[in-house]
């Protein structure tokens, strides 16, 4: 599948509510109206974009990641069942995870992103019942980013051992002993 | 009879505890194992790890662009330049740099050796993990000639350096040509006595027909790539999907198995070492005339986005992702390391199994600690 008929069929699992009860309620004038709000209001609670990047990036809200995760695996169209990398990163103000997928199948890649601004206590779904490979990857991540993933089966330390202290991979980290900086 | 044996026995089945590891010849490294086994027979594996964890990525975000290259072949030592090259693509296809074609072939010609290099190694020690210790001696010999190739081109044996992002560091040595078709034609002679020396050996099979056995749907589950993943029949390739270098422009078949276990991922890596050899004969004499490097600015600057190259290591796939902000060090920098995922495998694979295939099975993962560790 190309990228744009990817991006249509995605778009539509996950519609925006907000964007049908605009377009409702302003029938009367509608025409003039109509290319503002396509503007304004997306009409899918995804995010797509292909900028800056060789893939298709969506970017989804947490409490609708687990959702779409299995629908991408499951669905016969996109049929991604290759969870080839998943990315722990620090963007400042957000934490969040990239999950590059791709298809067996079809051979088409998606990358999706999800963020959380809550850096205290950061915590998404797991995708391991749908990815056996993001048991350790998960892990890792919650290893340098201290990100909780729900009903993850051994959410533990994996390379630092369990009384470290701080998360090593976030921007913020300190560590004035073991840290060259330059 | 028996009834008696059961009446008399007073041992009662008991899981516990195990360490194997972190100092174990056949974990090839520091890499810590805690089985929960009952008797002889793995009802758990848990790897520990970290005992080499330098933390690579975290320093990639103060490095520029040609230090991180000299830290890639740190992680798996054994597919240096695999690694490298997988670095120096990401840098060059972000600034749309023209790479002579000179530079592409040698890199290929560079990688395959590398890989060949890696697999004797891989074949000697698989021996030696399963008790027959002279494979070991020849996997060797064989490995010292293309050890000799690179330090006379590279200048370093094991950790080369060669890439660098807009082409190679030097020139190939005056020899390069001559020796790498001397290589091929001992190296030919040599293959075979491998198969009579331990692929037809009846031991052998014994210990490695169906152990450790993992099927297609689960390794693709478990993001095994690689020979461990074209063992369970899964095709997976990156230099089939997606070539780099100037691995489009060579013919060669992907070697794939279907039983899934211990033998047929063996099998996997020895018909890939004939494979590795006709692209090298492919592109030895045909090495484009040319610069083997194009000038890059000193301070490398990649523009602002996401970028993202697979490459095929003699482990499986290595994904080398970076995040740019525009500025002369990476914003974030991932290294998708093909041991990681096939060791988390290892548990699905080895329980139900004996001590002696947990150690047969993972000669065949061919871990390289480093590589997990990053």
């Amino acid at each position: 599948m190309t990228n744009e008929a990817l991006q249509i069929l995605i778009s539509e699992w996950f519609p925006n509510p907000e964007f049908e009860i605009k377009s409702e309620s302003v029938d009367i004038d509608r025409e003039e109206k109509e290319s503002e709000i396509e503007e304004s209001v997306n009409p899918s609670l995804l995010e797509f974009t292909e900028e800056g990047s060789q893939f298709l990036n969506v970017l989804v809200k947490p409490e609708n990641l687990h959702e779409l995760m299995n629908k991408l695996k499951i669905n016969s169209e996109t049929s991604l069942d290759y969870l080839f990398c998943l990315t722990g990163v620090d963007w400042g103000a957000e934490l969040g995870i990239v999950y590059h997928l791709e298809s067996t199948k079809h051979r088409h890649n998606i990358v999706v992103k999800v963020k959380t601004k809550d850096r205290d206590n950061p915590t998404f779904d797991s995708v391991c019942d749908l990815w056996r490979t993001a048991e350790f990857h998960e892990r890792e991540v919650f290893d340098f980013f201290g990100i909780n993933f729900n009903n993850h089966p051994n959410l533990k330390r994996l390379f630092l051992t369990p009384e470290w202290d701080g998360f090593p991979l976030r921007k913020d980290y300190v560590d004035e002993i073991n840290m060259v900086i330059k | 009879m028996q009834e008696t044996a059961t009446l008399n026995n007073s041992f009662k089945s008991e899981e516990y505890f195990i360490n194997m590891g972190p100092q174990h010849p056949a974990t090839h490294g520091v890499l810590r194992l805690l089985l929960t086994i009952d008797g002889e027979i793995i009802k758990k594996v848990e790897p520990d790890l970290g005992y080499i964890h330098r933390s690579i990525e975290k320093m990639c975000e103060r490095d520029s662009y040609q230090q991180i290259v000299h830290l890639t072949d740190r992680m798996d030592y054994l597919s240096s330049h695999i690694n490298n090259e997988a670095v120096c693509l990401t840098v060059e296809n972000a600034l749309e740099l023209e790479i002579p074609d000179r530079v592409k072939v040698i890199r290929t010609i560079i990688g395959e050796l590398t890989r060949i290099a890696s697999h004797c190694l891989w074949w000697g020690v698989m021996g030696m993990d399963v008790g027959a210790l002279t494979t070991y001696f020849y996997g060797f010999r064989d490995r010292e000639m293309i050890n000799d190739i690179f330090e006379e081109t590279c200048g370093a044996r094991l950790t080369m350096n060669y890439n660098v992002p807009g082409g190679l560091m030097w020139d190939i040595h005056p020899n390069f040509i001559k020796r790498v078709k001397e290589f091929i034609v001992h190296f030919k002679t040599k293959i075979p006595e491998y198969d009579k020396l331990l692929t037809g050996n009846v031991i052998f099979q014994k210990r490695t027909k169906g152990v450790g056995v993992l099927s297609k749907e689960d390794a693709i589950s478990f993001g095994v790539s690689g020979p461990v993943a074209r063992g369970s029949g899964y095709s997976c390739d990156v230099r089939k999907y997606h070539p780099y270098s100037a691995l489009d422009k060579v013919t060669f078949n992907e070697v794939l198995e279907t039983d899934g276990d211990t033998f047929a991922r063996y099998n996997v890596r020895i018909k890939e070492l004939w494979e590795s050899l006709s692209i090298i004969e492919q592109l030895i004499d045909n090495i484009p005339e040319g610069e083997h490097r194009v000038k890059t600015n000193a301070v490398i600057k990649l523009p602002k986005g996401e970028f993202y190259q697979k490459v095929e290591t003699a482990r499986g796939e290595l994904g080398v992702y970076i995040i740019s902000t525009g500025t002369k060090n990476p914003y974030r920098m991932k290294f998708r390391s093909p041991g990681f995922s096939n060791l988390s495998a290892l548990n699905h694979m080895a329980v139900g199994g004996k001590i002696g295939d947990l150690v047969a099975t993972m000669a065949t993962l061919d871990l390289v600690i480093p590589d997990i560790d990053r």
